[in-house]
């Protein structure tokens, strides 16, 4: 049996309790991720979906997005998902302007790209690498990307309606980002993804 | 699921409750205290024209606010907006959802419509939240649609005693499901006046299948993070915020305020954190005692 390693989530605000849940069923030993010392216990981080402005506001206030920041460049394993990918990204549009990042992946990102609640919706996806059958995609006031850089790896576009082509899950390295969110389907293909991620770059 | 886009699911819905959790939403009526409210890390702002303090103090029949008032309040700030409708006012809603509203409030601080029906939540693209003072109303709430529950409390007393007994509550009666034998629950639904398919959910889970947040009477950051230990998901404040012994409280002290509360309900189990973060806060709203208020002016009974 392989050993599980240790996934943290940032557990500021949001979809926290889903992640460490999906993330558990994948083969990780799941923690939350509160202080310099929880960050410093794990082998890799998710950063969920929520508000990205508050997400970033308390990270910098409780001294997380630094020491976020220095994991990342150190090669520490990252998901995010919506908020988490807004996180992730290295350029944003419609951000706050005294917002700040983690950074690291290369793409540029639009914030609630899709539109309001109103227009949060769901559907199939195919996402390379996962296997099986098509993803139970579920997005809410979700991001897209509108530019990825040489190195990244498209994993999903949208295949259908209005928005086909758009862009919505990549991969750069041990980077891993989803417009949509996972962890609200019990569909943990994903988190299994990002959990080999971790055991091939921890 | 479907290979073509499908919105206003229930796991849409929800899924938009859940992305809330261990947040701060803030009642706002003006465009600058929505800034100051997505300023100080509110997750979300409700937008109304009076808060509850006001309401209850001035009176009258309380409807659902100007469209272009929350049309206002939804240019200046990017974090999701929510308005409330009132109970049974299935038109108000319909309104609210064309302007594309995040989240509608059926809310019992607004005049009820309908002394018998709240509004079919089912109907809508939008999500809704309801109040609750118990498990068999939270439950009768989801049962129409309703993608998250709050407890109910007094809205604009500065008293939190109400919500810390309905969180309290609804918490022991979901305790109770849990540790029933399994041919206890049909009573248990009888009991509650819920359908039973969500009875026995709950029994399994122990908990909700919505987010559960708090909401009336919090004016402190340590009434935040009392009602986070409790249970609640996350944090409604109404008038604690821009209200102040004197008045209207000033930007400053509203951001200071806002501030606090939303660092005492991401860190509700650290004393010190509060204890910091509660210095110099300035008189908090005046306040009125529940049991001051003659019970034919509260809050908490409208709703059923």
């Amino acid at each position: 049996m392989k050993l599980a390693p240790i996934i943290g989530v940032l557990a500021i605000q949001g979809g926290v309790r889903e992640h460490l849940a999906s993330l558990e069923v994948a083969g990780a030993t799941a923690v939350a991720v509160n202080s310099l010392d929880d960050l410093e216990s794990v082998q890799g981080l998710v950063i969920p979906g929520g508000e990205s402005t508050v997400m970033s506001k308390l990270a910098i206030h409780d001294g997380l997005l630094e020491p976020m920041r220095a994991a990342r460049a150190g090669g520490m394993p990252m998901y995010g998902s919506c908020a988490g990918m807004i996180m992730l990204a290295d350029r944003v549009s419609d951000a706050r302007p005294d917002q700040e990042f983690i950074s690291g992946l290369d793409i540029s990102v639009r914030r609630n790209a899709f539109g309001r609640q109103v227009d949060s919706f769901e559907m199939d996806l195919e996402v390379q690498g996962i296997g099986g059958t098509p993803f139970p995609a579920v997005f809410i006031r979700a991001p897209w990307v509108e530019q990825v850089g040489d190195a990244v790896q498209v994993l999903s576009t949208i295949n259908s309606g209005p928005r086909a082509g758009t862009i919505v899950a990549v991969q750069q390295g041990p980077l891993l980002a989803t417009s949509f969110h996972p962890e609200l389907t019990g569909d943990v293909r994903i988190h299994a993804t990002f959990v080999e991620l971790v055991r091939q770059y921890a | 699921m479907s290979a073509e886009p499908v919105v206003g699911t229930d796991r849409v819905k929800r899924g938009m409750a859940e992305m809330l959790k261990g947040g701060v939403i803030m009642d706002v009526v003006t465009p600058d205290q929505a800034k100051i409210a997505e300023d100080a890390g509110a997750v979300a702002v409700m937008a109304l024209e009076r808060v509850p303090a006001d309401i209850r103090a001035q009176g009258g029949v309380s409807r659902m606010s100007d469209p272009d008032m929350i049309e206002g309040i939804q240019k200046v700030v990017s974090i999701p907006v929510m308005a409330k409708a009132r109970i049974g006012h299935f038109v108000e809603a319909q309104v609210i959802q064309s302007l594309k509203v995040d989240f509608i409030d059926e809310s019992e601080v607004l005049t009820p419509a309908d002394y018998a029906n709240h509004i079919d939540k089912w109907a809508f693209t939008v999500p809704f939240v309801c109040g609750a003072t118990n498990l068999g109303e939270a439950l009768r709430r989801i049962n129409e649609g309703a993608a998250m529950i709050r407890s109910k409390g007094e809205a604009g007393t500065g008293d939190v005693s109400n919500a810390v007994t309905h969180m309290r509550t609804i918490r022991a009666e979901i305790n109770r499901l849990s540790s029933m034998a399994e041919d206890e629950l049909y009573v248990a639904a009888k009991e509650l006046q819920a359908p039973y398919a969500l009875v026995a959910e709950v029994a399994k889970r122990g908990s909700l299948p919505v987010v559960l947040f708090t909401a009336g009477g919090i004016a402190t950051p340590a009434d935040a993070a009392m009602m986070m230990q409790l249970g609640a998901d996350g944090v409604f404040v109404g008038s604690g915020i821009f209200k102040s012994g004197s008045g209207v409280a000033s930007n400053e002290d509203a951001l200071r305020r806002a501030k606090a509360i939303v660092r005492a309900t991401r860190h509700f189990n650290e004393p010190e954190v509060i204890a910091e973060v509660s210095r110099g806060l300035g008189e908090a709203m005046v306040g009125i005692n529940v049991a001051d208020i003659p019970v034919h002016h509260r809050l908490e009974d409208r709703g059923w």
